[in-house]
């Protein structure tokens, strides 16, 4: 089951996503811990493996740190869905092979809580409690290659 | 239709002519900026994947800035790691302490950085090396592994914004009220995916120090990159700093450049200026929020610590007493030691002020003044963020250095004007 967490804010920014005072580990499952903790002390012990954010424009803004990355996937996060990405956060979660949803339609109509079923390559999303159809544009195809052949590294390991 | 400086500077990269926002380009990239909080980890990305490699030894710069000296078990951890990887691959620029600092600070001054290159950093402030006509972003840990390996990353060419300012600042108004300004304005996404276009004459009056405030802090209005054009301040900088000989090229903008919007400012009528938390476009005049208490002055930073952002912080302080804590962080070893010399320690000594070692420290709450709950923080720094400087409940306010030593001296938020 996919459960939407919705953060109806804009410039969801990195320090709230996984705080400085964590950058000491690069482990995944160390950072997931602290996910979000600034903006949802509660975050953590609400979602399950799948689950989805939802948030505002901005999301991922300020530092560079793919911290922000891995500790929500390390919280099996299935996908954020935002209304637009900060620029490095969206490349980073590229690189890393994580999938990305842009889409305002999707912000304005999914509550917290709704269930949803996500189709990535068809740009699809159902929202199971409310019953919409939602679509929304696919990534650019050089990202979907990138997260098909597993992140950048596997993507240029292929050239070297 | 012409060519903005971003474009051509792109286009060169990637050995082509014409170059369009939107087209994506593989570019050949001139120096790669490692730190000790995100290149430990694209190392232990590449040795994962088997590919224990750097693409050039001498155009890789490696700095340990963030918990440098390491501020606990962790962050040594990490230190070792960047070492030891470092030495391995005989990394010709790698800074160790003693001579490590803020990193950029620390590129521009020793000369790794000049006109019309491509430079990535494994941070997002990377963006500051845009002040010498270079086109520079900041990258996270995978984008970074690549770029070590290969010396090349794909782009999508970005739309630019022309932010024109007219006029000339001030007394007591620096380029951090500038910059402050013009987030104020644009908003923390307001140049989102694009390039920030600096023209204008009051740039012509500004030091490299001072535009490199500017730049620095692009990445606050969501921007690829900050860019200022070549001139004779630029042209001096780079003699007084660039000690290898190697020549470099000079792009400029064409006159029938596109841009997606041109923002004007008139800088004379700007004035000091304190962004509010938690964003950094929450600025607000200082003749509408002086007064209110601080717990805490910081100066430092790759935005502020350099040696002539210290040198108006000790105008102000010199015989006079920091009425909160004061914590003064020169942000390379050079300047540390200009400071010294100079003089300006006395002053902040006097003032009781704590001087600090080159580092990032406090910038992002990782140590060397640290907020307790509820603490309120002026500073130097570029993000106010909720609990950038630690604890989620304390709050940041982001000024000038003038500004920041003024209020230091009387506690609360502080028109520096009156101590000039
Ligand atoms: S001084 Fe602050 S903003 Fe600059 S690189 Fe260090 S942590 Fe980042």
């Amino acid at each position: 089951m996919t459960k939407a967490h919705v953060y109806k804010r804009d410039h969801v920014n990195t320090d709230e996503i996984i705080p400085a005072r964590y950058l000491t580990t690069d482990d995944e499952a160390e950072l997931a811990k602290h996910c979000m903790e600034d903006l949802d002390a509660e975050f953590v012990s609400k979602v399950k493996p799948g689950d989805v954010i939802v948030a505002g424009e901005d999301f991922g803004c300020g530092s560079s740190r793919e911290h922000a990355v891995w500790a929500i996937r390390g919280a099996k996060i299935q996908t954020v869905i935002a209304k637009s990405f900060a620029r490095i956060f969206y490349r980073n979660a590229i690189n890393c092979g994580f999938y990305l949803v842009e889409s305002a339609d999707a912000v304005d109509k999914i509550r917290d809580g709704d269930e949803l079923e996500i189709d990535f390559r068809a740009g699809a999303i159902k929202d199971k409690t409310t019953g919409a159809d939602i679509t929304f544009g696919a990534l650019p195809d050089f990202a979907l290659e990138i997260i098909n052949d597993g992140g950048l590294l596997e993507h240029i390991k292929k050239s070297l | 239709m012409g060519m903005t400086i971003t474009q051509k500077i792109l286009a060169g990269a990637a050995n082509k002519e014409k170059m369009v926002p939107g087209e994506l380009v593989d570019a050949n990239i001139d120096v790669v900026m490692c730190h000790d909080v995100t290149t430990p980890s694209a190392v232990s990305m590449l040795l994962e994947k088997g590919i224990d490699r750097v693409f050039d030894a001498e155009k890789i710069v490696v700095t340990p800035d963030h918990f440098q000296p390491g501020k606990d078990v962790k962050s040594a951890e990490l230190h070792k790691r960047l070492d030891k990887w470092a030495k391995r691959h005989k990394i010709k620029h790698y800074y160790k302490i003693g001579k490590a600092g803020v990193c950029h600070a620390l590129l521009p001054e020793q000369g790794h950085i000049r006109p019309g290159q491509v430079i990535v950093g494994g941070d997002s402030h990377t963006c500051t090396y845009g002040a010498f006509a270079a086109f520079s972003t900041g990258i996270g840990s995978t984008d970074l592994a690549a770029a070590i390996a290969t010396g090349k990353l794909w782009f999508k060419v970005p739309e630019s914004i022309k932010l024109v300012l007219h006029g000339s600042l001030g007394p007591g108004v620096y380029s951090k009220d500038v910059i402050l300004a013009v987030i104020a304005r644009i908003g923390t996404d307001g140049a989102l995916y694009k390039a920030m276009e600096f023209v204008g004459s009051a740039l012509a009056e500004m030091s490299m120090e001072a535009r490199m405030t500017m730049t620095n802090m692009a990445i606050e209005a969501g921007a690829k990159n900050g860019i200022i054009g070549f001139d004779e301040t630029t042209e001096k900088y780079l003699d007084e700093h660039l000690t290898d000989g190697q020549d470099y090229t000079v792009y400029e903008s064409d006159s029938d450049a596109e841009y997606v919007a041109t923002e004007e400012f008139d800088c004379s009528k700007i004035e000091p200026i304190v962004a509010f938390p938690h964003l950094p476009s929450g600025g607000v005049p200082i003749t509408e929020c002086a007064g209110k208490e601080m717990d805490q002055a910081y100066i430092g930073s790759c935005t502020n610590g350099r040696i002539e952002d210290l040198r108006v912080a000790a105008r102000i302080l010199k015989g006079r007493k920091a009425s909160v804590r004061t914590i003064i962080v020169p942000a390379t070893p050079m300047i540390w030691k200009q400071a010294k010399d100079e003089g300006l320690f006395d002053a902040f000594y006097d003032a009781d002020c704590v001087i600090a070692a080159p580092t990032c420290g406090a910038c992002l709450g990782g140590f060397m003044g640290v907020l307790a709950e509820g603490e309120k923080c002026v500073s130097t720094t570029n993000r106010n963020f909720v609990g950038r400087m630690g604890h989620p409940k304390s709050e940041v306010y982001l000024a000038s250095p003038a500004t920041a030593a003024a209020s230091a001296v009387e506690g609360k938020l502080t028109d520096p004007r009156k101590y000039l």
